[in-house]
C-alpha cells in the first residue's frame, strides 16, 4: 500500500481507537482512588499468610504463580529463538575473535565492578520477599554481572561462559525449576505452586517457605535467558567486525 | 478527579501505532513495538496509584497501612523483563530480514519467500 493512503487510513483508525480507549478509560477511577478489594486484600494477607513483606514478590510467585510461570517461559522462548534465528549461519564459528580491553586499570576496575554487581545481584534475589527486589529484577542485575566481564575484560572470556553449554542448561533449568516447584505442590495433594514448606520467622532470609525457592528459579532463569541475548548479540557484532576470523 | 495518566497511555499507545504503520526501517518497527509496550506499563501502574500511599513491601510499616495495588506492579514487573526477551527476537527478525533481502525497509521486502 503506498504511504498516503495508508496513513489516512491510519489517521481515521486512529480517531476511531483514541475514542474508543478515551470511553473505556473514563470509566475508571479516578487517577490516585484505586478502589479494587484485589490488591488490597493481597496487601492485608500477603504477611499474615505468607510471611512474605514485599507483597509485590508474593503476588509473582503466589498468588499468581501460575500466571508467572506462562510470563518465564515466554521469555525462555523468545530467548531461545533469538538464539536459534542468529546461529543458524555462524554455525562453524565456535571459536570466536579475541577482542581484548588493552587498559590494565579498566580491567580491574571492571573485575571489581562485576564482583560487586555479581553479589548485588545474589542480595536482590535472595531479599526478594523481605525489600523490594526478586528472582526478576535480580535474574537481570546478575546477568549485567556477566555483560561487564566483556565491557571490562575480553571477549574470549565472556564467550567462554556463555557458549560451552553452562549458560542455556541454567536458563532452561530456572524455567523447569519453577514449572517443578508447581508439579510439587500437585503431588503433596496441594494446589498448583502452593506453598509447602515451613513459613518460617517472619523478616529472615529462611521465611517465604517454598515462595523463595521459586523467587530463586526464576532468578537464574532470567539471568540465563539475558546472558544467551547478550551472547548470541555480541557474537553476531564480532563476526561483523571481525569478518574472516569470524568466518574460519 | 484526574485523568492525565490515563491519557497519557492512551497518547503513548497511539504515537507508537504511528510509528509502526509509517516506519520504513524493521528496527524502527520494533522500537514503536516496545513503546507501544511501555503504554501499558504507564496504564497498569496509573489505575493501582493511590493518594498519599506507600508501596506494598511490609518490612517495616503496619500490616494495615494505606498502600498502592501490589497486582498491576507484579504485572508490569514481569511483563518489563519478558519485553527485552521480545525485543530482542523481534530485533534478530530484522537482521535475518537483513540477510536475506539486503534491505530494513519493510515496503522493499514485498514477497514473502517461503
Amino acid at each position: 500500500m503506498r504511504d498516503r493512503p495508508r496513513t489516512i487510513l491510519f489517521g481515521i483508525s486512529a480517531v476511531g481507537l483514541v475514542l474508543l480507549l478515551g470511553w473505556g478509560t473514563a470509566g475508571l477511577p479516578s487517577f490516585g482512588h484505586y478502589a479494587g478489594p484485589y490488591g488490597d486484600l493481597i496487601a492485608q494477607l500477603s504477611k499474615p499468610q505468607r510471611h512474605v513483606a514485599n507483597a509485590v514478590t508474593a503476588t509473582v510467585f503466589d498468588y499468581r504463580g501460575f500466571d508467572t510461570l506462562g510470563e518465564e517461559l515466554i521469555m525462555v522462548a523468545a530467548a531461545a529463538a533469538t538464539a536459534m534465528l542468529l546461529r543458524d549461519v555462524r554455525e562453524s564459528s565456535t571459536h570466536g575473535p579475541v577482542d581484548a580491553v588493552r587498559s590494565e586499570a579498566v580491567t580491574m576496575i571492571g573485575a571489581l565492578a562485576a564482583i560487586a554487581t555479581f553479589v548485588l545481584a545474589l542480595q536482590v534475589i535472595a531479599h526478594g520477599f523481605l525489600t523490594p527486589g526478586g528472582g526478576f529484577q535480580g535474574g537481570v542485575v546478575l546477568s549485567a554481572a556477566v555483560a561487564l566481564v566483556f565491557a571490562t575484560m575480553e571477549y574470549g572470556a565472556f564467550h567462554r561462559v556463555t557458549r560451552e553449554g553452562i549458560v542455556e542448561p541454567l536458563e532452561g533449568g530456572g524455567a523447569f525449576a519453577f514449572a517443578g516447584f508447581g508439579l510439587l505442590s500437585l503431588a503433596l495433594g496441594l494446589a498448583f505452586l502452593q506453598n509447602f514448606l515451613p513459613h518460617g520467622t517472619f523478616g529472615r532470609l529462611t521465611s517465604g517457605g517454598s515462595l523463595s525457592l521459586v523467587n530463586w528459579s526464576s532468578g537464574i532463569a532470567v539471568a540465563g535467558a539475558c546472558v544467551v541475548l547478550y551472547g548470541e548479540y555480541l557474537q553476531e557484532a564480532m563476526t561483523a567486525r571481525h569478518p574472516r576470523r569470524g568466518s574460519r | 478527579m484526574s485523568y492525565l495518566p490515563y491519557a497519557l497511555a492512551i497518547w503513548i499507545f497511539v504515537v507508537a501505532l504511528y510509528g509502526i504503520v509509517t516506519s520504513r526501517n524493521l528496527v524502527h518497527i520494533a522500537v514503536c513495538v516496545s513503546v507501544a509496550q511501555s503504554a501499558t506499563y504507564v496504564l497498569l501502574l496509573a489505575v493501582g496509584f493511590r493518594n498519599r500511599a506507600t508501596a506494598p513491601i511490609f518490612s517495616d510499616i503496619p500490616t494495615h497501612s494505606r498502600v498502592v495495588d501490589p497486582v498491576v506492579q507484579a504485572l508490569t514487573l514481569t511483563d518489563v523483563v519478558v519485553s527485552v526477551a521480545v525485543g530482542a527476537l523481534l530485533l534478530a527478525f530484522a537482521v535475518k530480514s537483513f540477510e536475506r533481502t539486503g534491505s530494513l525497509d519493510p515496503t522493499m521486502i514485498a514477497e514473502l519467500h517461503g
